[in-house]
């Protein structure tokens, strides 16, 4: 058979091609009945997960004793890196000043003087995420469910769109290998990441589908933490937040975060 | 070339091995020079479209014989872009990730597909269109309709690399209606300066003359976008600082003059603005435009100016102040600008090949 080099590789570009069909031809025949996951029964259930942060609480225990429970908490139980650094640092939780977390809201006359005074600042879960919007790979995702904006670090590309993206500087990304920078006891119960991709703030999803509270609220001595179902008007969070002034990071820009704060 | 090539690969192993840290990318520039040269490129990529059109759509017979140098600057340019992309990503193996879960309500999604097919198109024109002249007979009919869609195509490269950017909300300096009329303006200058500094390059290394009056009808392309280019980037200051609105101003502040003593990118973007001022001297004077010693003062001037402008200052601007308001700034390090020269290298040596083709045809089918 003569086959000029030219054909050869003309043929084989357009198999190549073809061979993008074969997931989805894949898909179709290997359709099954059998159930994907088994839920516990104890699973917590919500249609919208949602916080509310009394900073007035916590800062009536801080009064008391520099209290860092909640960070240390969360960063424990989902084996967060401490990288001592500006530029790599991996948060999910911390603290920054009411003036860099709402920015544009200080005033220098402000009769509660809220400048310079920590807050709290997580992924605020947004009803409407940007993040999940930009991401090339639905790595990033809001789950269906409960609204809790989650990712899968094994599909994550390390594209960091999702952090040009969120406007809450909620994401980090794993500029070197995490692993020898994990501090705490490991967790064997929850995955460690790769260098390379990004991680946030899950509201604690793995907990909650054995029905525990976030790490966050369960150790906050103070009660500053709450954490409901902002679609059941029972719920602890409802409550509060159709009773009480509270605030949300950002709101002019659509994003609908599900974190509220009371000052 | 090969020397920055292999330089620039045994940096990106660097990379592959330590990761990002290697960078100067941060928490809060979460994207750096890169992704800045990346968006710059695909506006050089885009900008064959200004030999091309005018070519095929208002028949400027002059274009005739660089068109397939356009054509393959767009070739090597958005091999440049993909490149850029790839050493940017923290996991480069799942690359294929967003083919297999394809998410149409990306904008990095369009890109790829945008970026890919355009790269298809202008090999399958280019190719034919060549093969064509050095046969002596015209090329097939099925390509005219590709050439067709090429023109369209190439505006929508660059449109949806600015839709990256100008939907992110908080991201004040970005977010703004003009991003792609800005974007494709600067790269119908800083594009088609870099075909004249190349065309001039071929004329002297080989026997191929790209002709006068094609540089001549270019240069002048070259002075509209310039303009337009520059009126652009006087409308976004007006805004900002007629509103007055903070966030839309402190990004052009960190840029021209600092704030609180943060200005790592002041001097480069005054150097943007002395280049482009000098280049908009130059070609619109008819008598320096048209001499070619001026002429190629005026491209070179264009060409680094836009670069200041778009591949530098800003992708990066756009970090800073981060979402918190605090100023975190960026410079790339030494084993990242490596990283790039070597795209740049492996890009200009893709160029090189495809141009001795183009010129090697010519120069056959003249003889």
């Amino acid at each position: 058979m003569k086959t000029s080099r030219r054909s050869f590789l003309k043929t084989s570009g357009i198999c190549a091609v073809g061979l993008y069909a074969l997931p989805f031809a894949g898909e179709v025949l290997a359709e099954s009945d059998l159930p994907k996951a088994i839920h516990n029964p104890n699973a917590l259930r919500g249609e919208q997960w949602a916080m509310v942060v009394d900073m007035k609480k916590c800062w009536k225990l801080q009064e008391e004793r520099p209290c860092k429970d909640c960070i240390l908490a969360c960063h424990t139980v989902h084996n967060v890196p401490e990288i001592d650094t500006v530029k790599e640092e991996i948060k999910w939780i911390w603290t920054n000043n009411y003036e860099n977390v709402f920015p544009g809201q200080d005033n220098e006359y402000n009769v509660q003087n809220l400048a310079g005074k920590p807050f709290i600042a997580l992924c605020n879960h947004c009803t409407n995420p940007p993040c999940v919007r930009v991401c090339p790979t639905k790595a990033t995702f809001k789950r269906a469910e409960d609204g809790i904006v989650m990712m899968d670090f094994h599909r994550c590309i390390g594209c960091r769109y999702c952090m040009a993206g969120c406007p809450y500087g909620a994401r980090s990304f794993n500029f070197r290998d995490p692993q020898p920078y994990i501090k705490t006891e490991l967790n064997m119960k929850y995955p460690t990441r790769e260098r390379g991709v990004v991680e946030k703030c899950n509201f604690c999803a793995e907990r909650l589908a054995e029905g525990l509270l976030p790490a966050c609220v369960e150790s906050c001595k103070a009660g500053a933490l709450s954490f409901g179902d902002l679609a059941d008007p029972n719920s602890v969070v409802r409550k509060i937040v159709s009773s009480h002034f509270t605030m949300r990071r950002k709101p002019e820009l659509g994003t609908q975060p599900n974190v509220y704060y009371i000052v | 070339m090969l020397v920055l090539m292999g330089l620039g690969f045994a940096s990106y192993l660097y990379q592959f091995n330590k990761g990002l840290t290697i960078t100067g990318m941060s928490r809060d520039v979460s994207w750096g020079f890169y992704i800045a040269q990346f968006t710059f490129l695909v506006g050089v990529a885009a900008s064959a479209v200004m030999v091309v059109l005018p070519y095929y759509l208002h028949d400027v017979k002059v274009f005739g014989r660089i068109t397939i140098l356009g054509e393959f600057l767009a070739i090597a340019s958005v091999t440049m872009c993909l490149l850029f992309i790839i050493v940017d990503l923290g996991k480069p193996m799942r690359l294929l990730n967003v083919l297999l879960y394809p998410t149409p309500n990306s904008v990095l999604f369009w890109d790829m597909v945008v970026l890919n097919g355009y790269l298809f198109l202008n090999l399958l024109i280019g190719w034919n269109v060549l093969e064509a002249e050095r046969k002596g007979v015209h090329y097939p009919n099925w390509v005219k309709p590709l050439i067709y869609l090429s023109i369209p195509w190439a505006v929508s490269i660059h449109t949806v690399t600015a839709f990256l950017y100008a939907g992110l909300p908080g991201r004040h300096y970005w977010l703004t209606a003009i991003m792609a009329a800005r974007f494709l303006a600067s790269a119908f200058a800083s594009g088609p300066a870099l075909l004249i500094l190349l065309s001039f390059l071929v004329k002297k290394y080989t026997k191929f003359d790209p002709g006068k009056e094609a540089i001549d009808k270019l240069s002048q392309i070259i002075t509209y976008a310039m303009i337009i280019s520059l009126f652009f980037v006087g409308l976004e200051v007006f805004t900002a600082f007629y509103s007055g609105i903070p966030t839309h101003m402190e990004a052009l502040e960190y840029l021209f003059f600092g704030i609180h003593g943060h200005g790592r990118l002041v001097p480069f973007m005054w150097l943007f603005l002395i280049l482009a001022i000098v280049a908009l001297v130059l070609l619109i004077n008819p008598n320096t435009r048209k001499k070619e010693k001026t002429l190629k003062i005026a491209c070179l001037a264009t060409f680094f100016s836009m670069w200041l402008e778009k591949g530098l200052g800003l992708v990066i601007a756009g970090f800073i102040p981060n979402p918190f308001n605090e100023l975190r700034e960026y410079s790339p390090t030494i084993p990242e600008l490596m990283i790039a020269l070597g795209v740049w290298a492996t890009g200009f040596f893709v160029l090189t090949v495809l141009y001795k083709i183009a010129t090697s045809v010519k120069e056959e089918t003249a003889s």
